[in-house]
C-alpha cells in the first residue's frame, strides 16, 4: 500500500495533470522527496531553501493540518491520505508591513520560522 | 469577464460591510467548468486583520473537500480592502494560488458606495476583467449563504453541554 496525495490545480503541471498521485515515506519530508523523484520540482514549491514547509501551503494528513503534527517530520503510515492546498490569503498591505504594523501573529510566526530556518542553515 | 448574479454581489457586499474595518473573505462556488458562480460561502478571516486575510486552514479543507464531492470549483475568491482601492496588492498577487478563479475585490473605504472589481491572477500577472452583474439569473431565494462555522453538511453549534 502507498500514501495517496491530492494535488491542487496550481501544482498539477508537475504531475502531468494528475489530481491524485501515490508515494511512500515514513515522514512527510520523506514522502515529498519520493514524489520529487518522479515529479521533479514539486518539492521546491512546498519546501523553502531553508528546509521548512512554506508558510502559505496547507498540507493535511487525513483530516489534520501538518503544522500540528510536526510539519515535515509528521509521521505517515501506509494508507494515509495527504492533501495539499494553496493557502488562500492576501490583503491590502505588503506582508512585512502587515507584520510590522498590525503585529499580525501569523506573519510574525512565519518570520520567526524563517529566522529559525536561517539559523539552522547557518549552523550547518 | 465575470458574470455574477446581483443577489450574490449583494451578499458579498453585506459580508464585507459586516466585517469592516477588518477584511472579509469568501468563495462563490459553481459547477466545475461552468465558470458560473452560484453558491456563496463567506469564510472566516483567520487573521482578523484590517490589512490581511487568510482562510482558516481547517475550514478551507472542509470546503475544498465539499466542493470536490459536489463537483464544484471556487469560481470566485473574494476579499475586501477596507481603506484602499479594490486592486490586488503585492501580497494578493504573490499568494494567489487558484489560477482558474476570478479574484473579486470589494473596497469598503467609502461608507455609502462600494467599489467592486474582478481580476485574473496567473503566475504573478494581474489582468482586470469586466464584471457583469445580472439580475435574477439565480433565484434569490435559492442563494445559499452560510454563517461562520456552518456548511450545508454540518452545523457547528457554539453551545455544548460542558
Amino acid at each position: 500500500m502507498a500514501i495517496e496525495v491530492r494535488i491542487p490545480t496550481i501544482l498539477r503541471s508537475y504531475t502531468g495533470g494528475a489530481k491524485v498521485v501515490e508515494g511512500t515515506g515514513d515522514t512527510l519530508g520523506d514522502l515529498l522527496t519520493d514524489l520529487d523523484s518522479r515529479h521533479g520540482g514539486l518539492k521546491g514549491r512546498l519546501v523553502t531553501d531553508a528546509g521548512a514547509l512554506h508558510r502559505f501551503v496547507n498540507v493535511y494528513v487525513n483530516d489534520e493540518d501538518v503544522r500540528f503534527l510536526g510539519a515535515l517530520d509528521a509521521k505517515l503510515t501506509d494508507g494515509d491520505s495527504v492533501t495539499i492546498l494553496p493557502a488562500v490569503a492576501g490583503g491590502a498591505f505588503g506582508f512585512a508591513a502587515a507584520a510590522a504594523i498590525a503585529q499580525h501573529s501569523a506573519a510574525a510566526a512565519a518570520i520567526a520560522r524563517h529566522s529559525a530556518g536561517a539559523a539552522r542553515v547557518a549552523r550547518h | 469577464m465575470l458574470s455574477i448574479d446581483r443577489s450574490i454581489i449583494d451578499a458579498i457586499v453585506a459580508h464585507a460591510r459586516r466585517d469592516h474595518p477588518d477584511e472579509a473573505c469568501g468563495v462563490v462556488a459553481g459547477p466545475a467548468g461552468s465558470d458560473t458562480p452560484i453558491r456563496h460561502i463567506p469564510m472566516e478571516n483567520a487573521a482578523r486583520s484590517m490589512t490581511f486575510y487568510e482562510f482558516d486552514s481547517m475550514e478551507q479543507l472542509r470546503l475544498w473537500r465539499e466542493m470536490d464531492d459536489r463537483d464544484e470549483e471556487p469560481v470566485v475568491i473574494y476579499h475586501s480592502h477596507t481603506a484602499t482601492e479594490a486592486y490586488p496588492s503585492r501580497t494578493d498577487i504573490s499568494f494567489a494560488g487558484e489560477p482558474g478563479a476570478h479574484y473579486l475585490l470589494v473596497s469598503t473605504r467609502e461608507p455609502d458606495s462600494e467599489e467592486i472589481r474582478s481580476f485574473r491572477i496567473v503566475d504573478g500577472v494581474v489582468t482586470e476583467e469586466p464584471v457583469k452583474i445580472v439580475d435574477a439569473a439565480v433565484d434569490p431565494h435559492a442563494v445559499q449563504s452560510y454563517m461562520f462555522g456552518q456548511s450545508p453538511a454540518t452545523v457547528d453549534y457554539e453551545c455544548s453541554d460542558r
